[in-house]
């Protein structure tokens, strides 16, 4: 037995649990109790002498390796990219592995999708699962051979020993292996990264051939026996409650099984779970859909109905003219004396930018399938936050969470939407009423106006320039509508003059995280801020930047919250999209460069905009440079290069023309013909990717690509007409010149 | 209720719906052909693209009345195992994030190929103006269908 070995289990208990069904020993980082808990297993093969090291892993003795996937498939690749960290250390053949969802289960630690989070989380703790298994698979073969453990390698799916040139297949090690006591995670030796074969390599995505074939994926392609089809219509005002509604005819329609009046808000007073609404029940989806258009409803509209954004933008501008520390214009941070520097200062720039709210829209409308059985649920969703969904259904339906097994399925875009669980509540809710499976699907409507949107803002900025060219202060003024910008955002700490004011305005509008949440505006308003200053100092914007980052390298955080900000990072992706971008080269009037840079989800990032504007105004984003240092190493260089690609497009997407507009409480954008969405030929031709490792953890790549990408094309026109875009969308700006 | 006998992918079946039911939900609720998809009902998005004689036609606002008279071909039926040129190329070249919206991409860009085979930037952007992807994968999407145009050619080339 090799050292690194231990003996947690005795060979009976092992082979107990090995040859429970479908269940595992669960290892290392995530423990838990062999056996503790009632918990669903996938129903994957129950075969006799599968060897099943840990809850991830199940090597068949064809040499079939199954890896679960454990964290919802949102597009991000994670599906493909943590098996591969697994598969790597694992020294497995990566055609003979085959990628599984896990459901929702302890045994696999954190499960949920969402700020860019599973990387960094899962990093090593995927490359401990595969060492762990890799390790009891090599002790198999050294005592089958009697050679040490520490002579012996596995790589491409086979154990070989070099001195006397002898090798097993994975498949015929797993007997022996099964008998062998587990090794605890962080004693097994991980791999070299200079050694990684799979890691860094280009692998397609593990459901790619389901997805051109156009196999059952999705939440929205689930069906169980005896499924009825629900649709759930809340009321046009946020927190509106149904007070009465023309039921008896709606249950007389075609097709039709029921309708009723569900009048709860759960959690209290809360608008992002449960909220009151009309439920129909029917045979299929289009029954459904059809007896919606005849359903009529009086809602008690509730304490929003007046709201605006036309008044919203008042009270914004209302705000702005208040002083520091009156009521609702809380100091979040200053540094010098702002006052004395701008009145002081060489050029003074006043700035008022303004960004609206925006939806999700994820293609896949909300949808659940829920079917509850007396005291237990099963549930299957798109959600990026099952542990969430699970709680969530729990509180509704007063079953005990543990009750309820849930199947995370794929699912059509994520954005931050599917962290919130308020279409499982609502399927939940229909199906203990009729105790059965059902299918709840919202429509595009529904999803446009029962969105948890982005929150729109406005940003009030002043700053000034020395004579030698230097920013001396920077005075903000963030009026939001929920989160405001934190104490140490960019540039603070980077501007000895610095007042950050934060305003809040009351409302009533459902908010949620949207892909890269703050950031995702913060970035467009601060770098293009930065740009009109640059230009006031009359210097080059990536000169500019550069020097306003400085010379240290860690810059500390400040306060309760603080967070570095590696500022040698910064420098350097700028550096790299400075000379792949070929800036400062001669262009011609109407075509322009513009920098953006943004360290958001734990990725530094910066991109060059090339675009031409016409002298109508009409803008074409020509290419798109971007320099990219999220660690040491890309996991799968393929989907690497397409979340940054796709950050960088759906960047434009929702700077271009992306907006909805409040009017009496509601939400006026009814389908995509009112609300306008990037097509391919708006999209950028040529987008071309720099990763710039570091000897940093690799971090995500699902959200910081996309804040730096607005900016960069308002900073390019602005280079090439003179215009100044500080209002989003970008299509409320006249761009023409002449 | 009537009864339609529809042509699905060189298959026959018979349904018994209301005569406004769009194809889209005739065929992911009775058909079990999930592959083509729901996004806006609007002919918006594209998501439900399907063939009706060859020719990209949104399924949700098509009546199945008006499809029991086509041959109906959906992203199940454009290869028996998922070989035309459009479906390698979208694996190889890795075009999917979440992948929803694809089978109506793979669907337009099917028939853009049918009666182009070798496709320009420009007719591309004609041909696929109306799908939506909120991924964002147009990048992809554009050097799926010119791998596509060149793995046909190749095919064609091979058998001549």
């Amino acid at each position: 037995m090799s050292s690194i070995l231990r003996a947690p289990l005795d060979r009976r208990s092992f082979l107990k649990l090995a040859t429970m069904a479908g269940g595992g020993l669960v290892l290392g980082y995530y423990i838990r109790p062999a056996g503790a808990a009632e918990v669903a297993k996938p129903d994957i093969e129950k075969v006799d002498g599968v060897f099943i090291p840990n809850a991830f892993i199940r090597i068949a003795p064809d040499g079939t390796v199954t890896v679960f996937s454990a964290r919802p498939e949102v597009g991000q690749g994670i599906k493909t990219s943590l098996p591969m960290i697994v598969a790597e250390e694992l020294g497995a053949d990566w055609k003979n592995v085959r990628v599984v969802s896990a459901v929702l289960d302890p045994a696999f630690g954190p499960q949920f999708a969402g700020g860019s989070m599973s990387t960094p989380m899962s990093y090593t703790a995927m490359r401990r699962v595969g060492a762990t298994a890799r390790a009891m698979l090599v002790e198999a073969a050294a005592q089958t051979w009697g050679v040490p453990a520490n002579e012996c390698i596995a790589e491409a799916g086979v154990v070989r020993h070099a001195a006397s040139g002898r090798s097993m297949k994975f498949g015929d090690l797993v007997a022996k292996a099964s008998t062998l006591p587990v090794p605890a995670a962080e004693s097994v030796a991980l791999k070299d990264p200079r050694d990684f074969t799979l890691l860094g390599s280009r692998i397609g995505g593990v459901d790619n051939l389901k997805v051109v074939t156009g196999q059952p994926l999705f939440g929205i392609d689930q069906k169980r026996p005896g499924m009825v089809f629900a649709v759930y219509e809340k009321g046009p005002v946020w927190g509106a409650r149904p007070l009465s509604a023309n039921l008896d005819h709606v249950k007389s329609l075609p097709g039709v099984r029921d309708a009723f009046i569900v009048d709860r808000t759960v959690p209290e007073g809360q608008l992002t779970g449960l909220v009151p609404g009309v439920a129909i029940v029917a045979d299929s989806t289009w029954a459904a859909f059809s007896a919606r258009t005849q359903l009529e409803v009086k809602w008690q509209e509730g304490g929003f109905q007046n709201s605006s954004w036309e008044d919203f933008s008042r009270q914004a501008q209302e705000l702005a003219k208040a002083a520091p520390g009156s009521p609702n214009v809380a100091v979040a941070r200053t540094d010098g004396d702002v006052d004395k520097a701008i009145s002081g200062a060489a050029r003074v720039v006043e700035a008022a930018y303004s960004y609206p709210f925006i939806s999700h829209t994820n293609l896949e409308p909300q949808n659940c399938l829920v079917h509850v059985q007396g005291d237990r649920a099963e549930i299957w969703a798109p959600t990026q936050n099952p542990d969430g969904a699970r709680k969530l259904a729990s509180q509704v339906l007063g079953i005990a969470a543990e009750k309820i097994q849930v199947t995370i399925t794929r699912i059509g875009g994520g954005f931050g939407r599917r962290l919130d669980s308020d279409p499982v509540a609502e399927a939940a809710v229909i199906s203990q009423r009729l105790g059965a499976p059902v299918k709840l699907t919202w429509n595009r409507t529904d999803d446009l106006q029962h969105d948890h949107y982005r929150p729109g803002g406005f940003h009030f900025l002043k700053g000034a320039v020395d004579a030698d060219g230097s920013l001396s202060a920077w005075r903000s003024h963030h009026v939001s509508f929920g989160s405001n910008l934190g104490a140490d955002d960019y540039p603070a700490r980077f501007v000895p003059n610095y007042l950050l004011l934060n305003s809040k305005l009351e409302n009533g509008v459902p908010q949620g995280p949207w892909r890269a949440p703050g950031s995702c505006t913060y970035a467009w308003m601060i770098c293009c801020f930065l740009d009109e200053l640059a230009h006031a100092a009359g210097r080059d914007p990536v000169e500019f930047n550069l020097a306003l980052l400085g010379d240290r390298d860690l810059v500390p955080g400040t306060g309760e919250r603080g967070r570095p900000y590696n500022a040698a990072r910064m420098r350097n992706v700028v550096r790299q999209v400075a000379e792949r971008s070929g800036w400062g080269k001669p262009l011609a009037r109407g075509k322009g460069m513009g920098l953006g840079y943004y360290f958001s989800h734990q990725g530094y990032i910066a991109e060059v905009a090339e675009v031409t504007v016409s002298p109508k105004g009409d803008l074409k984003v020509d290419r798109v440079v971007a320099a990219v240092d999220v660690g040491s190493q890309i996991v799968n260089m393929s989907g690497a290069e397409n979340q940054v690609q796709g950050s960088i497009t759906d960047g434009l997407n929702a700077a271009w023309r992306q907006e909805l507009d409040i009017r009496q409480g509601r939400v006026v954008q009814a389908n995509f013909n009112e609300y306008p969405m990037l097509r391919i030929p708006d999209a950028p031709r040529a987008i071309e990717i720099h990763f710039v490792k570091t000897d940093n953890p690799p971090t995500g790549l699902g959200e910081p690509a996309l804040p730096p990408l607005a900016p960069a094309v308002c900073n390019a026109i602005f280079a090439a007409t003179g215009k100044r875009v500080r209002q989003l969308p970008i299509s409320r700006t006249d761009l023409s010149w002449s | 209720m009537s009864k339609f006998t529809l042509q699905v992918n060189g298959r026959s079946h018979e349904v018994d719906v209301a005569p406004e039911t769009p194809l889209l939900w005739v065929l992911r609720d009775q058909l079990d052909l999930v592959g083509t998809k729901f996004g806006c009902g609007i002919g918006q998005c594209a998501a439900c693209t399907v063939h009706l004689d060859g020719a990209p036609a949104r399924a949700c606002l098509t009546p199945v009345s008006a499809a029991a008279s086509a041959r109906v071909t959906t992203i199940e039926g454009l290869s028996a195992d998922g070989s035309h040129p459009l479906q390698k190329a979208w694996c190889e070249l890795d075009v999917a994030q979440c992948g929803y919206c694809q089978a109506g991409q793979i669907m337009s860009a099917a028939a853009l190929l049918a009666r182009n085979p070798n496709p320009s930037d420009g007719d591309i952007d004609d041909a696929m103006a109306a799908n939506l992807c909120r991924c964002a994968t147009y990048f992809r999407i554009r050097a799926g269908i010119h791998r596509a145009a060149e793995m046909a050619a190749a095919d064609r080339e091979a058998k001549a």
